[in-house]
């Protein structure tokens, strides 16, 4: 039993804890809009996006959180406009930007990397490099993503269930898109050093599709999804200390592990549900009963 | 958009076109409805209704011509059915409540809310039904949830985009009985569909419409083989069945006998 509460000794881990919890649920609750707008691959994207911002920053000795948020607002901003703008091979526009910035990245580490903090990382996370600025980075944006979300509770869902139509109704969808894209960059940001860079888009996408699973409402997935993601951080964490495996991916494999254990209980409602998140506006034909 | 007084059409297209940065869709557009009255504008598929009803409720601006808006009128639009996403993870109340401005900080229905939507669900015959996820209704509980939303917003115009597209008969009889009713109680409504028989010919003024206006009047008016040949660019007759006119087209009837020749054969 001294065996499980062994590690919370350190403090490093405490830290690490603390924000892997707190960016589980942050991630939670962003996750939600992230899978119901279809744009995981903007998440998984951000995230790639970002790491380059944070490499450009170390070596030009600025702040993390400014050179890289800065960074990740930007293409956070820029994506969610080419996505909306519907350009002409927008995904391959995202697959450029996205990757040449993971690249830039990786050839800045490679060049001026810090010996302590090695790539894997940085690719999968690690909490050895987890600082209280770190904690209080996740807790700014905790607090600021739940008051956006709790305010702009309906026109965030109205943009999101039905664009044109809230579009002539008087709430700007580009407003919201921009909201969105803005507390998702945040949060990549204050994720990213615990889960990778690699693994955070795992982390927006499985705890808002096992809450889809379990249910039909809109209001119970943004409570559902954010527990869930606390809740597998939090004991991802612990096993990654005991296992002795990167924090990130160990992180994921207990979201994956509950997202099969899900899937298997709630049968063939669930996989319905979570079969049709994709197939998204226009495609649904008129049925009588579910 | 100007203002204009209150005895004046509550919209007024005037020679207006329209385009999406290329060519124009919608051209010379003159068209006025006023208070009350109920109007559908019928047209192909690709003729440019929808973009009429974009122009209209301010989601494309002209190019050309003046569109007045009577100011203040409080427009609702109901979409095509079939754009809806119904897998969504959305409750009947909730795709209601999600229109209602949200003046508190928390997005919970108000106690007066409530009621409202309440009120507006048994309005629509759709009491009991507000926990429902929008999937678990029929088709026409579906279209009236729409309609509800629109309602409660409490509009002097409803606009609906293809209200019977994609929808059974049944739904389509449920569709034109509740907007007729609507009407009746006083309620502006434009609506666009391509639905002749179904849904046309039942309205008080019909504009047929391709690019630009060609006939408008009532149904027994515009009804008329060279007006629809002008607006669908396909021969039609025109019959009349119970006092109303019943258009054929004949690409069907070729079609029909040829199937009867090869049954026969």
């Amino acid at each position: 039993m001294s065996d499980l509460f062994h590690p919370f000794s350190f403090e490093f881990f405490r830290n690490g804890l603390v924000v892997a919890t707190i960016a589980g649920l942050v991630c939670g609750v962003i996750g939600v809009y992230v899978v119901l707008r279809g744009m995981s691959y903007i998440g998984h994207g951000l995230s790639h996006s970002v790491f380059g911002g944070a490499a450009a920053a170390a070596v030009i000795q600025v702040n993390y959180f400014l050179g890289a948020g800065l960074w990740g607002l930007f293409s956070g901003l820029l994506i969610g406009r080419v996505a909306r703008r519907r350009i002409i091979g927008a995904d391959a526009a995202i697959g450029v930007v996205t990757t040449a910035s993971f690249a830039l990245g990786i050839v800045l580490f490679n060049k001026f990397g810090q010996a302590r903090r090695s790539l894997d990382a940085v690719l999968f996370g690690d909490v050895l490099g987890v600082q209280w600025s770190d904690v209080w980075a996740v807790v700014v944006v905790a607090v600021l993503v739940v008051l956006v979300l709790t305010f702009g509770y309906r026109r965030l869902l109205f943009a999101t269930f039905d664009p044109d139509v809230a579009d002539v109704s008087g709430v700007s969808v580009a407003r919201a898109e921009a909201v969105l894209m803005v507390l998702l960059s945040l949060t990549v940001l204050v994720t990213m050093r615990v889960i990778g860079v690699l693994l955070i888009s795992a982390l927006l996408v499985i705890p808002a599709s096992i809450a889809r699973m379990l249910t039909n409402s809109f209001a119970r997935m943004l409570v559902i999804a954010p527990v869930i993601g606390g809740i597998t951080c939090f004991v991802g964490m612990n096993a990654s200390y005991h296992l002795d495996t990167s924090s990130g991916a160990t992180i994921i494999l207990v979201d994956a592990l509950l997202f099969g254990a899900v899937f298997f209980v709630t049968g063939a409602q669930g996989r319905r549900r979570i079969a049709a998140i994709d197939h998204g506006h226009g495609a649904a034909p008129l049925r009588s009963a579910a | 958009m100007t203002v204009i007084g209150s005895d004046e059409p509550l919209f007024r297209f005037e020679h207006v076109s329209c385009s999406y940065g290329g060519p124009t869709v919608i051209e010379a557009v003159d068209l006025a409805v006023t208070r009350g009255e109920f109007v559908g504008l019928v047209g192909p598929s690709g003729s440019g209704k929808t973009t009429v009803l974009r122009a209209l409720v301010g989601a494309v601006t002209p190019v050309h011509g003046t569109l007045t808006v009577r100011k203040p009128m409080k427009m609702a639009y109901v979409p095509q059915i079939e754009t809806v996403d119904w897998n969504f993870p959305v409750t009947v109340s909730e795709v209601i409540l999600m229109t209602m401005p949200q003046r508190r900080w928390s997005p919970r229905a108000s106690a007066a809310e409530r009621t409202k939507i309440a009120e507006t669900l048994e309005r629509l015959g759709l009491a009991g039904l507000g926990g429902r996820h929008i999937r678990e209704l029929s088709g026409g509980q579906q279209q009236r949830v729409f309609l509800a939303r629109a309602l409660v917003q409490e509009p002097d115009l409803l606009v609906l985009d293809e209200p019977t597209s994609g929808v059974d008969v049944r739904t389509r009889h449920e569709v034109l009985h509740v907007l007729t009713e609507l009407h009746a109680a006083g309620l502006s409504i434009v609506l666009t569909t391509h639905d002749l028989n179904g849904l046309a010919a039942h309205l008080p003024r019909l504009v047929c419409f391709n690019r630009t206006v060609i006939a408008d009047g009532s149904p027994r008016e515009v009804l008329k083989p060279y007006v629809l040949e002008r607006t669908y660019g396909a021969p039609m007759e025109v019959l009349e069945h119970g006092g109303m006119p019943v258009v054929l087209d004949h690409p069907s009837n070729e079609l029909s006998e040829r199937l009867r020749a090869a049954r026969s054969a």
